[in-house]
Order: C-alpha cells, then structure tokens, then sequence
C-alpha cells in the first residue's frame, strides 16, 4: 500500500478514470463528489492525500481547501480546469499545495501524487537551526516538529519540505525553479508562483513579524534564502 | 505654413526670429481661444466707434468755440473802427500831418486797450503806397494777409481772415484779423486791423482733446474688460464641458456636467449629460457582452476539459497496455494517442485566441533575462530540432543579458512558436536565433534557411489557421494558431511581430518588446531585418513587412 487518495470531483467517468489510473499505481482510493460531503468523508476515509476539483456542487474547492486546511496539514493537489492566475493563487492561499490543470496526463498526476507523498526515510537524527541566532527556529528533522523557543509551530508537510530545503544549505540562495525542483519535484519548469504563496504561507508561521521576515529571506530578483540576512 | 518659416529661419536675424515667434503665439492664442478672440474684436469696433465719436465731438466743440470768438471779436473790432472813425470825423485840422498823429493816436489807444488781457493787437495802413502805417509795438504791418487788404479794396467791410498773429509775448498763433476801413477828412482812406489770437480757444480746444482720447481710452478698455467677462461667463462652461468631455474619453464614463439654471448653457450640459449617460449605457453593455464572453470561454474551458482529461487518461490507460492488443487496435491505439495531443493543443490555442477576443488577457510583466528565455525554449524545442535536423545557433548582439520587463510565458511562448514554425519549415537547414537589445526596447529574430515566403505570404502568415503550402500543410505539425497567438502576445506587450521572406531563401520572424512594460515602441528596432538587404525593387518577391 502506497497511500489512500481521497479524490473529491463531481464528474464520475473523471473520478472512476482517475481511481483506475491511481489504484493501477498502487494506491487506495475513495470517492466523494459533493462539496458539502467532502470534509465528512475526509474525516472519514482519513486520507494521505486529497484530489481536489475547485468547481464542485455545493460547498466549492477553495472553501473545501480551507475546511480541511483548518484541521489538517494533508497534502491537497487542486484540479483545475484554469490556468488562471487568479484560481490558482485564490487555491494555493487556500491551502492547496500543488495543483494540475486539465486535461493532464496520467503521469502527471501521479507524479503529483507520489512527489507530496514522498517519505522521508531519513531517520538519522537530525537537527537544523534558522533564523536569528538570538531567537533561531529548530527542526527536528525525522519527528517532523519545528519549534521556536519550545513552542511548536504547526506546519504542513510541504511548509516543512520547504523549510528545510532552506535551512540544510543555509548560505545558499534557492531561485524558484531551484526550490520548485527540490521541495515539489517538478523537473521541468513549472509555476514559480507556487513557491511564493508558500513561501508567504510559511512566513505567516515562523516569522514573528511577516512584514519583516527574518527567518525566509527575499534576496531580490534572485531568489529566497535562510535567515539572518 | 509651418514649413515655410523653418525654411527661412536660418538666415533671419534673432530679432526677426523673435518677432516671428511671438507673432505665431499670437495667432495661436487666436485660433485657441475664443474669449481672446471676442475680447480682440470688442477692442478693436469699440475703438474705431469711440474714436468716430471723439473726432466729431471735437470738431463741434473747435467750430463752436471758433463761431463764439469770431463773432464778439467782429463786435469789438467794430466798435473800435466806429470810434476810431468817429474821433477822424471830428477832427479840427485837416491835414495829413494831423490825420496821421490822430492815427498815431487812435492807435495807440486801441492798442492798450487791447494789450489788457492780450485780447488783440492794432494795425493801421493806408491805402496809398506813400501813406504811413501804425502798429502796436508787437506788431509787423506785414503781419497783416495781403489777401484781407486786397479785399478790402473792393468792400467797405468790415471783413475778417484766419491768419497767425502775434500773441502777447509776440509769438506767433493762430488768429483772427479783422479789418475795416476808416475815411479820414483829407480823402485818403486806412485799413484799420485788428489782430485776436487764438491762444486761449487752442489752449480749450487742447484740454477737450486730451479729456476726449483719455476718456476714450478708458471707455475701449472698460468695454474690453467687459466683453472678457461676459464671454467668461460663456467660455467658462463650455471649457468645463470640452474637460469632462475629455475625461469621458479618457473612459471616466461617470463624469457628468453640472447643470443650473435654464439657459442655453443649461441645455447644453443636459443635452451633454443624456449623450454620456447614453454612451455609458452602451459602453456597459458592451461590458456586459465581453463578460458574458468571457464567462462562456471560461465555461466552455471547464466543460471541455474534464470528459477530455478522462479520454486522455483512458487512452493513456490503452496506450499503456496496447502490448497486449492485436495489431490494429494497437495501431488505433496509437492514432488516438497522437491525435489527441493535436486535439489538446488545438484546444488549448482556440482558448487562448478566444481569450484575446474577448479581451480577458492579462500581462504580467516581470524583470527577464531574454537569453535566458531563449535557452529555456531552446529546452523545450530540442527534441523536434533533432527530429527536423536542424541545429538552433543562438547569437546575442548585446554582451550580457538583455533584460526587459515583459510576461515570460507569453514571451516563450512566442519564441517557442516561432522557433517550432522555423523548424517545421526549416528543411534541416541551420536556424539562427539573434537577441538584441537598446535603451528602449528588445528585439529577437528567429530566422531560417528553408522554403520561406512566396509573394504577399508575409501579411498571410499571422491569419489563423493559415498555411502557406497546402499541398504540404497536413504533413506538419501545429495547430494553425500559433504566429496568431504570437502576434496577439506581441501585441499585448506593445510590441511587435514582423514577419519577412523570400521563396527559396528562408522566412524570418522579428519580435521587437518595449524595455520597459507600458513604454511606448519606437519605428525602429535594435535589430535589422534579414532579407532585406535586397534593392528595394526586390521587395515585390515576398520580402513583405507585417506590423503589429
């Protein structure tokens, strides 16, 4: 068993081709088609990854993005049917970790899937440090925790990669498509637009005051890097 | 006209030169405004009626004045004469000797009496050459016209003539001699003269002058100053009706006119108000169309790509496992695989144009090294130049990187259209990518060496699903859309696509960007065009110019 994708889109022949294509992956699946029901089965089914399609009946994506958000740090790769900046940065500030625009291919999305379930098999003791010396934010990279001070920061799974992708180099500076490559497995270039909402979704987290980030560094027209500056 | 005063120009002296300008200012200011010129012609009527006036309200005023001292100085000369014939007429001893020092006398007399206020001088001259003449001490006999005398002959008199005479300090001033004839007891008879100058009458008439001109003046003025001011009043709305006008061209469709009172300044804003609510009206609605356009190609999207995403991943599914099948559903198989990668891309091209239709694109223009661009799509392309065999050389005419603010995926898409275009009609032959860049703009040529344009081909080229050659259209790749997304993509940047060729000898594609997003593109490019270095006579074989 590779994982259980819940899959949320009201078109059947869409979710049953999508079911085929992910079980012949190797993963589980369930099916929800209404938005109203989404965050019942999430609760449900206890899912390792949503599939979700932002046009729904009832409740729509962006708010079944933000329900789930609310209680879970679950990857979310949003369906699209857009590649409009708009819906795509209104899902990705939602929550959404990922997205892939329709039609896709089969590949794609499974590529999608495995690379924001990727395991870290990593269990060496691991120990990273970011931030102002003064009031540094530690990782513990196999426990997954992040803290600062002794307060654990709750972050998502990809808040994390990204985190630590910054921190294990921290006086490398990581242009976009650097970032795009290591913390969502894209190999050709993709929307360097991801990397910012998340960035400033990250920031919203482990920086004291966002407006002045001292943990994820903007170096301008170059990229991000760990703090200090 | 303009043209003309350029031409000689050179040669003028600064003076000239600055009398020209500041004529041309004037006649601008003319032309420009209207209170100026209703303000100009007020002055120039009121002052050539003012002046009609002055003038004949001085004439009446000098003749007056003229007829009053002509007639009491009439009067006092007669008087004079009357007395002075009088005192002849009694004279005790009749001899020339007596006549003259009674004349002498009489003279004398008058003259002091005349002296008392200046009012007059006396002259006496007899009629026969040998005869004396008597005067007042400032006084010439000669000063006397001879026309009067000669007159005087004739007539008995008494006769007067305008004539300059001595004033009191014996300077001479325009005067009144009025003469008489006086009989004396010896036969022989004298011209008694008496000489008014005008002094006093010029001095009024001077005062009434200057009165005239002054108070002329100020009446031209005043009237001026009014007409500026009524056609302020006029002026001034309809100044503010051509701004608000402005501003509604300017698409501030909200702007209206204030309207007050009920005159035909009132009209106008009204009727200016209902012709803008009207234009507003039909300005939503086109609004309106373009959303519901909008909305439909949104809808359209989303409606044709998920039953399309679940074909493609079923026939990916086959394709996957076409190992298995027999022969022709294998090669089926196949066919709906390739066919519909074509049939996406079409979709994805007729999105986007639909896009531009309904004018729903955005530009999102960000700082981008273009070299860089160019090797990115150089990425993506590399599998088809190997299949075409034709090696991509890039070559960078500005050291460095060639920055400009522009939408990088549109700007690679551009590129990657027409780097696909130079391949597909490439025939193998080298494609040679140039980038180039100035202070204010950028410019990219995509050039090939392979069957090129035939003739009028160049204006063809950006027309959606155009294709040069039909016979061999179907054997190449691409939706037909491509150069007119391009070109679309161009556009939206402010920039250019230019397309050139000749048959036989390669087409070449010219993207020419603004550096800076919003500025606006010069005629020229930082980059010649290829294939253009032909005689202009050659132009006629294709080498056509197609601007965006």
């Amino acid at each position: 068993m590779r994982g259980r994708v819940l899959i949320v889109d009201d078109d059947p022949a869409l979710a049953e081709m999508l079911g085929i294509v992910l079980r012949g992956e190797g993963f589980e699946t369930a099916f929800v088609s209404d938005g109203d029901a989404a965050l019942g089965a999430f609760r449900r089914e206890r899912p390792d990854i949503v599939l979700l399609d932002l046009m729904l009946p009832g409740t729509d994506g962006l708010e079944v993005c933000r329900q789930i958000r609310a209680e879970s740090g679950v990857p979310i790769v949003m369906l699209t049917a857009k590649g409009d900046t708009v819906d795509v940065v209104l899902g990705l500030e939602s929550g959404a970790d990922d997205y892939v625009v329709k039609p896709f291919k089969p590949k794609e999305v499974v590529a999608r899937v495995r690379a924001r379930l990727r395991t870290h098999d990593d269990l060496e003791p691991e120990t990273l440090t970011i931030g102002p010396e003064a009031d540094p934010v530690r990782i513990d990279v196999p426990g997954h925790v992040v803290s600062r001070n002794g307060d654990q920061l709750q972050l998502t799974p990809l808040e994390f990669d990204l985190l630590v992708a910054l921190a294990r180099r921290p006086r490398t500076v990581f242009s976009r498509e650097l970032l795009l490559e290591q913390v969502w497995n894209y190999r050709h270039a993709a929307d360097t637009r991801l990397v910012n909402v998340h960035v400033q979704r990250l920031r919203a987290k482990v920086e004291r005051d966002p407006e002045r980030p001292q943990v994820v560094v903007t170096v301008r027209g170059v990229g991000y890097k760990a703090g200090p500056p | 006209m303009t043209a003309a005063v350029a031409l000689t120009a050179p040669g003028a002296s600064p003076r000239a030169r600055g009398v020209r300008r500041l004529s041309r200012a004037v006649r601008a200011r003319w032309r420009r405004s209207l209170q100026t010129r209703v303000v100009v012609t007020t002055l120039l009527a009121s002052a050539v009626v003012v002046g009609l006036l002055a003038s004949l309200l001085l004439h009446q005023v000098g003749s007056g004045l003229i007829d009053t001292k002509t007639r009491t100085s009439l009067s006092e000369a007669q008087s004079g004469a009357a007395q002075a014939q009088t005192r002849l007429d009694n004279l005790k001893s009749i001899s020339r000797q007596a006549v003259d020092l009674e004349l002498a006398d009489l003279v004398q007399e008058l003259s002091d009496r005349g002296a008392a206020g200046s009012l007059y001088s006396v002259v006496a001259v007899g009629t026969s050459p040998d005869s004396n003449a008597f005067s007042s001490a400032s006084v010439e006999p000669a000063a006397v016209p001879g026309d009067l005398r000669r007159r005087l002959n004739t007539g008995p008199g008494p006769l007067y003539a305008y004539a300059p005479v001595p004033d009191g300090s014996g300077r001479l001033v325009a005067g009144l001699v009025v003469g008489s004839v006086l009989r004396t007891p010896v036969g022989l008879d004298y011209h008694l003269f008496h000489l008014f100058p005008l002094s006093a009458e010029a001095q009024t008439l001077g005062l009434v002058q200057r009165t005239a001109v002054g108070a002329g003046l100020v009446l031209v003025g005043l009237l001026a100053l009014i007409a500026g001011l009524v056609a302020r009043q006029v002026v001034t709305p309809v100044r503010l009706a051509a701004r608000t006008a402005e501003q509604l061209a300017a698409g501030r469709l909200e702007e209206r006119l204030e309207v007050r009172g009920e005159d035909e300044l009132a009209r106008l804003a009204t009727t200016f108000n209902v012709m803008a609510a009207a234009l507003q009206r039909q300005i939503r609605q086109l609004e309106d169309l373009s959303r519901v356009q909008q909305r439909f190609v949104s809808d359209v999207s989303h409606e044709l790509r998920t039953p399309l995403t679940t074909v493609r991943m079923a026939a990916d599914v086959l394709h996957e496992a076409r190992d298995h099948f027999d022969p022709d559903p294998r090669r089926s198989t196949e066919l709906l695989q390739a066919e519909l990668d074509r049939f996406e891309e079409l979709l994805a091209d007729l999105l986007e144009i639909s896009r531009y239709d309904a004018g729903a694109t955005d530009l999102e223009p960000e700082p981008h090294d273009l070299v860089r661009l160019i090797d990115r799509v150089l990425d993506q392309t590399a599998g088809l130049a190997e299949r075409k065999g034709s090696p991509v050389r890039v070559h960078s005419a500005t050291p460095g990187p060639v920055v400009a603010e522009v939408d990088a995926v549109r700007v690679e898409r551009v590129l990657r259209n027409l780097l696909v275009n130079a391949l597909e009609h490439g025939e193998g032959r080298p494609v040679e990518v140039t980038v180039a860049g100035d202070d204010s703009a950028v410019s990219i040529v995509v050039r090939d060496h392979g069957v090129g344009l035939q003739p009028g081909d160049a204006e063809r080229v950006f027309t959606r699903f155009w294709r040069g050659d039909p016979s061999r259209a179907r054997a190449t790749g691409g939706t037909g859309l491509g150069l007119a997304i391009a070109l679309e993509d161009a556009r939206l940047h402010g920039g250019r696509l230019e397309a050139f060729g000749r048959p036989g000898r390669g087409a070449a594609f010219r993207l020419t960007l603004p550096r800076q997003a919003g500025a606006l593109l010069g005629t020229d490019s930082p980059l010649p065009l290829p294939l253009q270095a032909a005689p202009a006579s050659a132009r006629s074989d294709g080498a056509a110019v197609v601007k965006a």
